[in-house]
C-alpha cells in the first residue's frame, strides 16, 4: 500500500524554533561513566569503561529469543572486512566504513542522517586491511582515528568536522584503526604499525580543541626505566603499538592498554631483552599519561603475540577476597587474572595448545620452550585469540571469547633492516598445511569457504571461570572465528563466526539457542540497544550491518 | 560441547608426519626417485641460467616477449624435449641462438626451469601431451572418474582447467602419492541418515551445522549434521598411487598441464 499522506509546498518559511536547552542530546562524560545504568544505549567502544560487554537489557530472553525478526539491513558500500563497532546514543548509531567514513544512522530504521569522509593521505600503509572500528563521542562531537594517524572531530548533529589533528606521522607508516577512548574532558588513542618499526605510544587530546594533552611511549626512552630492556638503538624501531580501545577505572583514575608486538617481529634474536612494554598492559594516568604499572605477558616476543586484547576489568569477590580484577585471554594463549590496582599477577593458565612456552612462574612470567627450526609453533601467529573483543558477564561470573584452536605456525626468522615506511619483518612464516598446496589459515577469508579443513585449526567459544582460569564450557564451531562477544542481563551469548552465523547462546551451559546464517563473515562483536521500549541486538556480517528485534 | 553431537571419525587416520606439509614434502621427495630432476640439477641450472641465459631472458626468466620461463610459459614448446631441442638448436630465426652445453648442464637449465626458477624448488619432468591424453584415457584409469571439457564422469574433480590452478610438481605428487597430495576438501565422505540412507561422496562444503557433497550418482546434495548418525570424512583418496612407468607419468603431466580451461 503506498502511503498517501500529502506533501505540501508552503510559500512561506517556517519559523524555526530553537528551544534555549537541548540538553538530552548531550552525551557526558558523567552518562558515560555511568553507562551501564543505562543500557538503552552504547555509549563506548567496550560497552562501558570496563569493556564488560554486559547489557543490562532482558528483553530477549533464551525463552523468545528464536522469534527475533529482522528489522533492518545496511549496505556497506566499501569491500574488506568490516571491523567497525555501533556506537549508539539516544536512537542514533554512529558506525565508520573502510577507509575513514562516518554515518548517523536511524537506529529503528537503519536510514542514514549523514556521511562524513575522510580520504586518508595515499601513502598511508597498515599491514592488515583498511580497518577502522568505530567512533568514540562526548558532548556533541564524535571522534575517528584515521589510516593516516590523525584524529578528527566532527558535530554529532551535522556529522561536519570541528577539528582535524596529527597524531602521528604517516610517512613512518604510522596510523589509528581503533576506536578512541573518551575519559573527562579527553580524547584518547593508540597507534598503529607495530609491522614498520614505529616507535609506538598513547596520545590524549583536548576534545574541545585537539590540542594534544600527553603522549607516553610505549618503548621506555634513554634515561627512562626499563629502556634497559632494550639494546642499542633498537627502542627506536622496537614497534609495540596501541591498535584496540583501552579501559577506565575512574576510582584508580587509570586507563589500561593492550601493547602490541616488538618490531621486527619474528627475529626475537636482533633485539634481545625483555623489549618492554611489548606484549604488555600498561597502566596509565587518565589526567597526566603516567605509567602506573605494567605487566608483560610475552618477553622477547618472537612469534607476532600481540597483547592488543581489551582489558576486561571486574569488582567480584576472587577467591574469597573482595578484588579489582582484569582479565585477559592473551593472543599467547594463556588466560590470565591480573590484579588492576598493581599489576599484581593473580592467575594464568593455558586455554589452548601452548608449545612456546612449557608455563608461567609465580610472577606469571613464562618459560620459554622455542621450537626447533622448522617445527610448528602453537599457537600460530594469528594466536590462540585476537583483537575481537570478550565479555563479561556479573550475572554469571564467566569470562567469554573466540579461540583459534590447535592452530599453529612455522616460523623463519631473518635479519632485516629497518627503512621509514617500509615493512620491518625480521623473517616470514608458514602456517601447517594438511596437504602440500591446500589452502590454510589467514588474517582474512579470500579462499572459498570449502577448502577448509578443521585440520589447520578451529574455532572455539569458550567461558571462562576466573576463580580457577579454566574453561567451563565451550562451543566449537567447524571454521575459525573473529568474531567478537555480548552477554546480557537475561543470560543470553550473542557472537558469530566466519561461517556467517549469528548465534544466540546460553549463557550458563552454552547450549545454542537460535542461529541464523547471515552470509558474511562476522568478524566483530555484536551490541544491543533500545528505543522505545524495544530492545535491538546489531551485528555486522560481511558487508551488511543487520539489526533484529522481536515482533510487536 | 561437541560440534552438535556429531563425531565426525577419519579413517584411517594419518601419521602425524602427513600433517606437516615440510615434512610431506620430504617423504615425497624420497618416495618419487626418478620421476623428478635432482636439486643438485636444479643447483647447476641455476648457476649456467645466471652465466649464459639471464642476459636476454631476465633474472625471472619473463623479459622476453610472450615468454615466462619461471611459470612455464613458451611460445612453443611443451615438453622437456621440446626444450632442450631449442636450446641446442636456436629458435626465432636467431634471436634465440644455439647453445652448445655439456650434458649435465642442459639438464641442469631444463630442471631449474621445471623448479619454476626456484633454486631449492622440486623439479619435475614433463612428458608428450598427446600420449598422455592417451594414457589419461587408456592405461592411467584417470577418465574412469574425472571429467575433462564436458566428457566424463563427475565423481572426481573436474580437471578441465586443472593445468593453469596447479603447479607440474602438484600434479606429479597426485599421481605418485595421493595420499598426501589430496586436498581436504576432495576426500571422499560416507554418511549414514537417520532414515538408514547411506550416502558417499565428495565433499563440496561445510560448516558447523550442515555439509554439502556431490553423491555418487552426481546429485548435489546439503545435508544437516543433526539428521546424520554417522559422518565419516577418509583421509585416503579412493585412487592408489599409479603404477604407470616414470617415462609415462611424465606424459601424462605434460597432458594435464595443456588443460587450462574451456577453448
Amino acid at each position: 500500500m503506498r502511503t498517501t499522506m500529502k506533501i505540501r509546498k508552503y510559500g512561506i518559511a517556517f519559523l524555526l524554533i530553537l528551544l534555549a536547552t537541548n540538553v538530552s542530546a548531550q552525551v557526558s562524560f558523567e552518562r558515560i561513566l555511568n553507562a551501564e545504568d543505562e543500557p538503552e544505549n552504547w555509549l563506548t567502544y567496550n560497552g562501558g569503561y570496563k569493556s564488560q560487554r554486559y547489557s543490562k537489557l532482558d528483553q530477549i530472553t533464551p525463552e523468545n529469543v528464536s522469534d527475533l525478526k529482522l528489522q533492518w539491513t545496511l549496505q556497506n558500500q566499501v569491500f574488506g572486512a568490516w571491523q567497525s563497532n555501533p556506537i549508539v546514543a539516544d536512537g542514533i548509531m554512529y558506525i565508520t566504513e573502510r577507509p575513514n567514513s562516518v554515518m548517523a544512522v536511524d537506529a529503528i530504521t537503519g536510514r542514514v542522517f549523514w556521511k562524513y569522509r575522510h580520504v586518508p593521505a595515499e601513502n598511508a600503509l597498515v599491514c592488515c586491511g583498511a580497518n577502522n572500528r568505530g567512533v568514540a563521542i562526548l558532548d556533541d562531537k564524535v571522534f575517528m582515528g584515521t589510516l593516516d594517524a590523525r584524529l578528527v572531530a566532527l558535530d554529532r548533529i551535522t556529522g561536519s568536522p570541528v577539528w582535524d589533528v596529527e597524531v602521528g606521522d604517516v610517512n613512518q607508516a604510522y596510523s589509528v584503526t581503533m576506536a578512541p577512548l573518551v575519559v573527562k574532558d579527553k580524547v584518547i588513542v593508540g597507534v598503529g604499525g607495530g609491522e614498520f618499526g614505529i616507535r609506538g605510544y598513547v596520545a590524549a587530546y583536548d576534545a574541545d580543541t585537539g590540542e594534544e594533552a600527553w603522549k607516553t611511549y610505549t618503548i621506555p626512552g634513554p634515561g627512562e626505566p626499563n629502556h634497559d630492556s632494550w639494546e642499542g638503538d633498537d627502542w627506536e624501531h622496537g614497534g609495540a603499538p596501541v591498535w584496540i580501545t583501552g579501559s577506565f577505572d575512574p576510582e584508580l583514575n587509570l586507563t589500561y592498554w593492550g601493547v602490541g608486538n616488538p618490531g621486527p617481529d619474528w627475529n626475537a634474536g636482533q633485539r634481545p631483552g625483555d623489549n618492554l612494554y611489548s606484549d604488555s598492559v600498561i597502566a596509565l594516568d587518565a589526567d597526566s599519561g603516567e605509567l602506573k604499572w605494567y605487566f608483560q605477558f610475552t618477553p622477547n616476543d618472537a612469534y607476532d603475540y600481540d597483547s592488543v586484547q581489551v582489558p576486561v576489568l571486574a569488582d567480584i569477590v576472587w577467591r574469597g577476597t573482595p578484588s579489582k580484577v582484569m582479565m585477559w585471554a592473551n593472543r599467547n594463549g594463556y588466560f590470565y587474572v591480573l590484579d588492576r590496582v598493581t599489576g599484581k599477577f593473580l592467575e594464568g593458565k593455558p586455554y589452548v595448545t601452548v608449545n612456546w612456552s612449557s608455563g608461567l612462574d609465580e610472577n606469571g612470567r613464562p618459560i620459554p620452550t622455542p621450537q626447533d627450526e622448522g617445527m610448528p609453533t602453537f599457537p600460530g601467529n594469528q594466536g590462540g585469540t585476537n583483537w575481537y573483543p570478550p565479555s563479561f558477564s556479573p550475572r554469571t561470573g564467566l569470562f567469554y571469547f573466540s579461540a583459534w584452536q590447535d592452530y599453529a605456525t612455522i616460523y623463519r626468522a631473518e635479519e632485516s633492516e629497518y627503512e621509514p615506511g617500509r615493512a620491518f619483518l625480521g623473517g616470514g612464516f608458514s602456517v601447517l598445511a594438511p596437504a602440500p598446496g591446500a589452502p590454510t589459515i589467514g588474517i582474512g577469508r579470500t579462499n572459498p569457504i570449502n577448502n577448509w579443513t578443521n585440520e589447520v585449526g578451529f574455532a572455539s567459544l569458550k567461558a571462562m571461570d576466573p576463580q580457577t582460569g579454566e574453561e567451563v564450557w565451550s562451543y566449537d564451531q567447524f571454521d575459525v572465528s573473529d568474531s567478537g562477544m555480548l552477554t546480557t542481563a537475561s543470560d543470553l551469548l550473542f557472537t558469530g563466526g566466519r561461517e556467517g552465523y549469528f548465534h544466540a547462546v546460553d549463557a550458563r551451559s552454552g547450549d545454542l539457542l537460535w542461529n541464523v546464517n547471515l552470509g558474511g563473515q562476522i568478524v566483530m562483536a555484536p551490541v544491543t540497544y533500545s528505543v522505545d521500549g524495544v530492545q535491538y541486538v546489531s551485528v555486522i556480517s560481511g558487508h551488511a550491518l543487520s539489526t533484529f528485534a522481536l515482533p510487536n | 560441547m561437541e560440534i552438535p553431537s556429531l563425531r565426525i571419525s577419519r579413517l584411517p587416520s594419518l601419521a602425524l608426519c602427513a600433517v606437516f606439509s615440510f615434512c610431506a614434502q620430504q617423504t615425497v621427495a624420497q618416495e618419487v626417485g626418478d620421476h623428478q630432476y635432482t636439486s643438485e640439477a636444479v643447483e647447476t641450472g641455476s648457476r649456467v641460467y645466471t652465466q649464459q641465459c639471464a642476459l636476454c631472458h631476465g633474472p625471472q626468466g619473463d623479459l622476453v616477449d610472450g615468454i615466462d620461463l619461471s611459470i612455464g610459459q613458451f611460445r612453443n614448446a611443451q615438453s622437456d624435449s621440446d626444450l632442450v631441442g631449442v636450446i641446442s638448436g636456436g629458435a626465432a630465426e636467431g634471436r634465440m641462438p644455439a647453445f652448445n652445453l655439456r650434458a649435465e648442464e642442459m639438464n641442469g637449465i631444463i630442471a631449474f626451469i621445471r623448479a619454476g626458477f626456484d633454486p631449492e624448488g622440486v623439479a619435475v619432468r614433463i612428458g608428450d601431451p598427446a600420449r598422455g591424453k592417451a594414457l589419461f584415457e587408456g592405461k592411467g584409469e584417470c577418465a574412469d572418474c574425472h571429467r575433462v571439457r564436458g566428457v566424463g564422469p563427475r565423481t572426481a574433480p573436474d580437471l578441465s582447467n586443472i593445468g593453469a590452478i596447479r603447479t607440474p610438481a602438484s600434479l606429479q605428487r597426485n599421481l605418485l602419492d595421493p595420499a598426501t597430495a589430496l586436498l581436504p576438501i576432495n576426500r571422499p565422505v560416507r554418511l549414514v541418515t537417520r532414515n538408514e540412507e547411506t550416502i558417499v561422496g565428495r565433499r563440496l562444503n561445510e560448516d558447523t551445522y550442515t555439509v554439502q557433497i556431490i553423491d555418487s550418482q552426481e546429485r548435489l546434495r546439503s545435508l544437516k549434521k543433526s539428521d546424520l548418525v554417522s559422518y565419516e570424512i577418509s583421509d585416503q583418496p579412493s585412487k592408489q598411487p599409479t603404477d604407470m612407468t616414470s617415462d609415462e607419468v611424465a606424459d601424462v603431466v605434460g597432458y594435464l598441464l595443456s588443460l587450462r580451461g574451456i577453448e
